[in-house]
């Protein structure tokens, strides 16, 4: 669909203000909730979302469980208010595709052979959508599954690139991805930079593709350190009594 | 699923003869109640409502359609709920079971028969088109009382809510070239502007275990209730719903008592809500 | 007491390589560097490094005793939910009782809490539990609560001061499940008094001079406590 919005000026800024390697305003909160074992609010831009992590615990219906390792099931959904126009709740086909994408990206990094036969079920809810909710869902899954004391070779993190006006930018806001020209999610594994998810539609020549890329490895890291502090936040403050 | 061993449900039997609860509150009195609105930018009301740990978050989404035949000149309104599977290790992904179902239609009935939207103040032209009101419950916390939880965090979604003239502007304008009543809504309402309401119920619900009644049911409460009584009080302390669950019983004296207990904690209820949503 | 310092860590966090030290507990080995596998208190012992987890399920070892509630009675077993990753088969021959094929319901029933060890846990993480032992048994009468399985270390305190001094100032019989559930029996106040306390201990298990204020906190009347 043309537009004629300009999402990036001559001086390289951007509709919000941001340089084009600039990171949205990302703020996290571990161990929200009461009953899962593990959770995670985070706000990422205008997104907002939750994850609960319940598990290890028995797969079932039985004939799902693998006797070596546990399964990973993340489910990815939106909110019927969480969209301009209101979504009807359910899960359609996007969402279920996002969630096993996530899915497969987590199973990458979850100890999963410490735990035949179990399940850890991750359940990702976006509140409010404004563009890269995958992203956002997948680093506060991260968060979740540290929070729930399940064991992890590296707290998965995740981050999109992108090309608007024929530039390369780091993590596209809601008008750049609804009218850009290139989108780019990445998630990785942050101590190694093992890539775990990555989809990509629109336009790219091959070196954009590789700035992209690098942007988004480098968007990836910082986002990491977020979920760091957010972690040892929770958990630094109980060692001090109100 | 998770199960709720006999020596707790004994014990807690056993409190509630001694006219004690699990937690320390007495048979009267709800646990802290915290809300908060307008948390999400894409809906036109949103709210989060803790009751104790149960936390139920609460969106409307406001948008035109077209009205019922059998009501041409009168607006719309659904509810929704979700029992999501983060609220709780028992809940499970897929379509909505009974329970949630049920506490969709409960909620709702206390919404639509206590006319708090006032849906007549909702009609664009009438037979054409109507604003819709969607009211989407989700929990995201499970300990108890899911009815009362979710019926605050709607009714608080609704007084966040706005009719969103700006984001429907181009549908609006649209509209008024076929329909001039329109164009004389839009220079009455040039803006976003607040969702009519009405005075809202407070729904109370009550569990009875060993003969013993008690208002907002933690988890631990529910689990061993045998009936439960939800009683929706209005401001002149009025009754405008109720609903009976659970395959116990009750006697008249026990309804009435229910209901005393619901009006006067629905006052308390009614008076949070109004601080938080600045009234 | 001591005040130790007590250094949180994460996944991923690098510990130390396998030059000088030996990866212990809760740790991961890659190209000679040791990494924690989870959130955790470090915990170095001459040159082995151990992280202590801080949350998740019950990590089932034999030996463990266990507050287990019976899920479902079967012809000869009984599949009981011990709060792990899965449910654990206790066999009629691992009952004190003589139980006839298809009467384990007469014995042990949807709900029953019993005290049990862990008997058997196998590769397919399998387990087993027994109730043939001195102090094992059918539940009857008091109460059951929970806490973090991770904080039951701290519940118990260092030699048992923490759990001697909820017994002594309320006069309750305890008994705490390595599995993190524990019941309860005594008069109603100390009861709540008890449920009170491991509440606090759970929300501040890390902070310093906590059996201090749970002393406190014992002593003073449970109508002014809630």
């Amino acid at each position: 669909m043309e537009s004629d919005i300009k999402l990036i000026d001559d001086n390289g800024k951007r509709l919000d203000g941001r340089t084009p390697d600039e990171l949205r305003k990302i703020k996290i909160e571990a161990g929200v909730l009461h009953r899962a074992e593990g959770s995670c609010y985070l706000e990422w831009g205008g997104n907002k979302v939750m994850v609960a992590v319940y598990g290890p615990r028995e797969a079932l219906p039985r004939h799902t469980q693998n006797p070596l390792r546990a399964i990973v099931n993340a489910r990815y959904n939106m909110a019927a208010f969480s969209v301009d126009d209101r979504k009807r709740p359910g899960p359609d086909r996007r969402s279920r595709e996002i969630s096993k994408v996530i899915s497969e990206a987590l199973e990458k990094v979850i100890l999963v052979d410490k735990f035949p036969r179990a399940a850890i079920d991750v359940n990702i809810e976006v509140l409010n959508a404004e563009a890269g909710t995958r992203c956002a869902g997948l680093t506060a899954a991260g968060v979740a599954l540290a929070d729930a004391g399940i064991p992890l070779k590296d707290i998965p993190v995740a981050c999109a690139a992108g090309k608007v006006d024929g530039h390369v930018v780091l993590d596209l806001g809601k008008e750049e991805d609804n009218f850009g020209d290139a989108d780019l999610p990445i998630a990785i594994s942050p101590r190694t930079n093992e890539i775990l998810l990555l989809q990509m539609d629109g336009h790219l020549t091959v070196e954009e593709f590789d700035k992209a890329l690098e942007m988004a490895i480098n968007g990836c890291h910082i986002a990491s350190g977020i979920q760091k502090k957010a972690i040892m936040d929770k958990y630094q403050n109980a060692t001090e009594v109100k | 699923m998770t199960i709720t061993p006999s020596i707790k449900r004994d014990y807690l039997s056993k409190l509630a003869e001694q006219g004690k609860r699990a937690d320390g509150r007495t048979f009267n009195e709800f646990r802290k109640i915290e809300i908060e609105t307008g948390l999400f930018s894409k809906a036109e009301g949103s709210a989060q409502v803790k009751i104790g740990n149960t936390q139920v978050v609460a969106g409307i989404k406001i948008l035109i359609g077209t009205p019922y035949p059998d009501t041409p000149e009168s607006g719309v309104m659904t509810t929704a709920a979700e029992l999501i599977p983060m609220a709780s290790p028992d809940f499970e992904a897929g379509p909505p079971r009974e329970k949630a179902i049920e506490l969709a239609r409960v909620v709702d009935r206390g919404i639509r028969e206590s006319k708090i939207i006032e849906v007549d103040k909702l009609c664009l032209e009438p037979g054409e088109a109507i604003w819709m009101v969607f009211i989407d419950i989700h929990i995201i916390d499970f300990d108890g009382n899911l009815f009362d939880a979710s019926s605050l965090a709607a009714l608080a979604a609704l007084h966040n809510a706005v009719i969103p003239i700006e984001r429907s502007r181009s549908d609006l304008e649209k509209l008024q070239e076929k329909f001039p009543s329109v164009k004389k809504y839009l220079e009455e309402h040039p803006t976003d502007y607040p969702l009519p309401l009405k005075e809202p119920p407070i729904s109370c619900t009550t569990v009875k275990y060993n003969n013993a009644l008690m208002i907002d049911p933690a988890l631990d409460e529910e689990e061993i209730a045998e009936a439960r009584l939800t009683v929706a009080t209005d401001e002149n302390g009025d009754i405008r719903a109720m609903q009976k669950g659970l395959n116990g019983s009750f006697t008249v004296e026990e309804i009435k008592k229910v209901i005393k207990a619901s009006i006067d904690n629905g006052t308390k209820i009614r008076e949070e809500l109004y601080k938080s949503v600045g009234k | 007491m001591s005040q130790e310092k007590r250094e949180i860590v994460i996944p991923s966090q690098l510990l130390g390589d396998t030059g000088g030290n030996k990866a212990g507990r809760g740790t991961f080995v890659e190209n000679g560097k040791i990494y924690s596998e989870m959130l955790g208190i470090l915990s170095k012992r001459s040159n082995c490094i151990n992280v202590i987890p801080l949350k998740g399920r019950y990590n089932a070892i034999e030996g463990d005793f266990v507050i287990g509630i019976i899920q479902e009675a079967m012809a000869s077993s009984w599949l009981v939910d011990i709060n792990a990753p899965y449910p654990a088969l206790l066999h009629v021959n691992e009952v004190p009782w003589d139980v006839e094929f298809g009467e384990t319901e007469k014995y042990l029933n949807y709900g029953d809490s019993v005290m049990a060890k862990i008997l058997q846990v196998d590769v397919e993480k399998k387990l087993q539990i027994t109730l043939k032992d001195r102090n094992l048994y059918k539940i009857r009468g008091g109460h059951i609560t929970y806490i973090e399985p991770s904080k039951v270390p701290r519940l118990i305190g260092k030699k048992g001061s923490m759990i001697s001094l909820l017994k002594k100032y309320t006069r309750c019989r305890i008994f705490v499940g390595q599995n993190g559930r524990i019941w309860i029996d005594g008069d109603e106040d100390g009861v709540a008094k008890v449920i009170y306390a491991i509440r606090k201990i759970e929300k501040e298990s890390l902070a310093f001079g906590l059996t201090n204020r749970i002393e406190e906190l014992l002593r003073k009347n449970i109508k002014d406590v809630q």
